[in-house]
């Protein structure tokens, strides 16, 4: 059922319901499903019919977001469907595919639409009329929501929707979707839509291929829709093809119908390509009027300037260090709040409860745990912020036109750019945000780099162990500094070892032609603060429920781990220690928890690993700091805090630890366990390493496969294994 | 004459196609096919992909699929 080959398509072989049961038609909501060309304006359109009501639908086998909402003010109860944008119905992905299967009635527990909102861009008709020619072809009422009225006059184009309305068969209403006042007229064309039986004017398809279509339809007992069979017999291996012989289709009847075809002279698409547009001409002769020369828009002055030879670069670059600035600058203040009252919430917690084990689950464990991923939110929102204005202004397709030639150096293509610059603050928006790469090779191998870049995350460790070991040299005359330069190798690092990654993936898991690269550049507009508020709310919601309730999950784990046993003769010993050397109550306490620690469960697990870290120079205590920080890497600072005997809570800019880790040895006598090499390689394997359970979880839920997270999860921490021995063997033999 | 040769800022007419696999199917069903109206506005930083106004809007693609594509300037 997960199989990722599949997912996003219907895989049962039941035959679908192609009528609802008239008993329920009395409770049962009207369906409408709102269809069209991305970037047309359909999710505005969504938002004003519903009040903004959009919830996501979950329906077995189907990975995309299908959006529902009820509509307002309605003559009869209707329940808008939000599909995907998509330019055709011979799908490229399987979330193109969901759109003709949600139209057909294939998807398991979802009604059939009773009628398609179809939302057509009036500023570019022509091939927004193509896809509502593919629409024609699947029986149901059809109402067109012509939008974007303002652009096209702005452009001097006028389209006659009378004329339109009745050359296409089915109503049009003219509209601008973000003015509410003319969405209206749209209400009551659907409810007559729902009523009537208007029936749209179909394309005239080449005779030969109408025959076999219903030829075909015939051998599968008419459980297949005349669109649907035309996209079987067309689109060579495609996921319609796929999905037919998924429901028992046979094999040889498609390959007998494609060979009449052929000597037909249709060997591909391209005769319905050419069938359809040639009916668009005719339809648009007398009904658009465009000046005789492109009028030049504003969008068309700013485009000259942000996509320039240099300019555009120049733009691209001062985007990124805002973006960036905002990420680890502006996000700081709100991060130091949450931290502040985390911290003095676990103060206060910690006094009034008595000491003991309820103490330290509630402090140490609870407190802790939920603080440590609240305090992600505020780059997380201002991440979405950026990115959804970026996005809504139709920047962002630039950029990943502009860095197309770059990301393809890697196999992937622009659309990979976005997700992975959100990875520089955190993978798991990064992750989510995959879904808009439609070629599922490519959103799969951008999915598991996502972790190289160095989230927000790694940088507490990057800071504490460059502060602690790398000495504050300056060079060019003291504009560069020693620090700096290895924090930048740090970042650079994670993406230097990405590119062979994708590269070696793409050529073996995930090998096939390239999904090759074409994007739409819509037209400027100024972002709408309710739509970027959305974005952001959403986020946040889900960052909150998936990842902190996994986070808290883990957390707890740890905790428990580092707990137990707690054993009173573990206690005693520390004691009687204390009273020979003469400790004061503050070091009695802090070695009382060095030892509770060296005794628990997570120190034995150190001291297991111990055989194989040890040859990276790293002693068992560095071992429970990474076995600890499974859940979240920032977990290590706290845990080599209570390891070196400080107690839990510490931060980097604690002088304390940083002391304690240059002052800790091996035992009988040994050197410092921290020197720069190894220190080097702490970073390097926290830079390349999967630990953190969130994006682990994020990735089993976008690729449907347990698979992925485990073959992420071990492959990274191989890499970084590796990693971290060669730099710390460089290190030593360069004398550091 | 292919497109990904062509001039920039000049109104050019696709006068074939001979599309290669799905992808370049999809890049006629985006209008790229005979009769169209078609203009290079600019190449990309790194000098691909192209941006191009299609008719009525503008699309960016890279040079190896408007390669497939022949122009002519009328």
């Amino acid at each position: 059922m997960s199989h990722p080959e599949t997912a996003g398509l219907c895989t049962c072989t039941s035959p679908p319901t192609e009528s609802h049961g008239s008993d329920n038609t009395a409770v049962r909501p009207a369906t409408v499903a709102t269809v069209g060309n991305p970037n047309t304006g359909k999710s505005t359109l969504f938002n004003a019919l519903t009040g903004f009501r959009r919830r996501v639908a979950n329906y077995p086998g189907v990975s995309v977001d299908v959006g529902r909402g009820p509509v307002r003010d309605a003559a009869r109860p209707i329940e808008l469907l939000d599909l995907p944008g998509t330019y055709s119905l011979a799908a490229l992905s399987p979330d193109e595919m969901v759109v003709s299967n949600m139209l057909c009635g294939r998807v398991e527990r979802a009604e059939r639409p009773d009628c398609i909102l179809a939302i057509l861009d009036a500023s570019n008709l022509p091939r927004n009329l193509y896809f509502f020619s593919q629409l024609a072809d699947i029986d149901l009422p059809i109402v067109v929501a012509l939008n974007m009225t303002d652009i096209a006059e702005a452009r001097g184009i006028a389209v006659d929707a009378g004329r339109l309305s009745e050359r296409l068969g089915v109503p049009v209403v003219p509209m601008v979707a973000t003015r509410e006042a003319t969405v209206k007229p749209l209400l009551e064309a659907l409810d007559a839509a729902l009523d009537g039986a208007a029936v749209a004017t179909r394309t005239q398809l080449p005779e030969a291929l109408v025959h076999e279509a219903a030829a075909l339809r015939e051998t599968f007992g008419g459980q297949l829709h005349f669109a649907e069979a035309i996209r079987v017999l067309l689109d060579r291996d495609g996921y319609a093809e796929q999905q037919y012989l998924e429901r028992g289709g046979d094999p040889n009847v498609i390959s007998e119908a494609r060979a009449r075809l052929n000597e037909a002279g249709i060997d591909g698409p391209g005769a319905e390509v050419r069938a359809r547009y040639a009916w668009v001409a005719k339809i648009l002769d007398g009904v658009i009027s465009r000046p005789d020369k492109p009028i030049r828009t504003a969008s068309d002055r700013l485009d000259a300037v942000l996509t320039h030879r240099f300019g555009g670069a120049l733009a691209l670059f001062a985007v990124l260090f805002v973006l960036f600035q905002g990420i680890f600058s502006f996000a700081t203040y709100p991060m130091d709040w949450i931290d502040a009252a985390f911290g003095s919430l676990g103060g206060l917690v910690g006094g009034v409860l008595p000491e003991g084990i309820l103490n330290s689950l509630i402090v140490g464990g609870l407190i802790a745990g939920v603080g440590g991923v609240l305090v992600f939110l505020p780059q997380i929102l201002i991440l979405f912020a950026f990115l959804a204005v970026l996005e809504d202004c139709g920047y962002l397709a630039r950029a990943a036109s502009m860095m197309d030639r770059v990301m393809r150096a890697m196999g992937l293509s622009g659309r990979a750019f976005i997700p992975l610059l959100s990875s520089f603050a955190c993978a798991i928006p990064a992750i989510m945000g995959t879904r808009a790469i439609a070629d599922r090779r490519e959103r799969f191998v951008t999915i598991l780099i996502t972790p190289f870049m160095s989230c927000s995350a790694r940088l507490p460790i990057y800071l504490l162990l460059i502060t602690a070991f790398v000495p504050t040299e300056r060079y060019l005359g003291g504009w560069v500094g020693l620090q700096g330069l290895v924090m930048l190798a740090m970042y650079l690092v994670g993406v230097i070892i990405a590119i062979p990654i994708a590269w070696l993936l793409k050529k073996t898991a995930f090998a096939g032609p390239s999904a090759g690269f074409m994007l739409e550049l819509p037209s400027y507009k100024w972002p709408r603060p309710r739509a970027i508020w959305q974005r952001m709310h959403f986020a946040g919601k889900h960052f909150l429920v998936r990842a902190g309730t996994v986070i808290l999950a883990v957390s707890l784990v740890v905790w428990a781990l580092g707990y137990f046993p707690h054993s009173a003769s573990t206690a005693s010993t520390v004691r009687q220690k204390g009273v020979e050397q003469g400790w004061d109550e503050a070091k009695l306490e802090s070695e009382l928890a060095g030892a509770y620690l060296r005794e628990s469960y997570l120190g034995r697990m150190g001291r297991t690993i111990e055989p194989v870290i040890k040859p990276i120079g790293w002693d068992w205590r560095i071992g429970v700091a990474i076995i600890a920080s499974f859940p979240a890497r920032e977990v290590v600072i706290g845990t080599m805090g209570t390891i070196f005997n400080l107690g839990g809570d510490v931060d980097e800019a604690h002088t304390g630890l940083r002391d304690a880790i240059q002052a800790a040895t091996w035992p009988d006598g040994g050197g410092p366990v921290f020197t720069l090499p190894v220190a080097l390689s702490i970073m390097v394997f926290f830079a390349l390493c999967a630990q953190c359970s969130s994006t682990l979880v994020m990735i089993g839920r976008e690729t449907g496969s347990w698979v992925w997270p485990v073959v992420s999860f071990t492959g990274m921490t191989t890499i970084a294994y590796f990693a971290a021995w060669a730099v710390a063997a460089a290190a030593r033999a360069a004398g550091l | 004459m292919s497109l990904a040769n062509a001039p920039l800022a000049t109104p050019l007419r696709i006068t074939g196609i001979r599309p290669e696999g799905a992808m370049s199917y999809r890049l006629m069903e985006m209008g790229l096919i005979e009769g169209a109206q078609v203009e290079v506005v600019r190449r990309a930083p790194l000098g691909d992909p192209l941006h191009v106004r299609l008719g009525d809007y503008h699309l960016s693609l890279r040079a190896s699929d408007a390669d497939l594509v022949d122009v002519s300037d009328h």
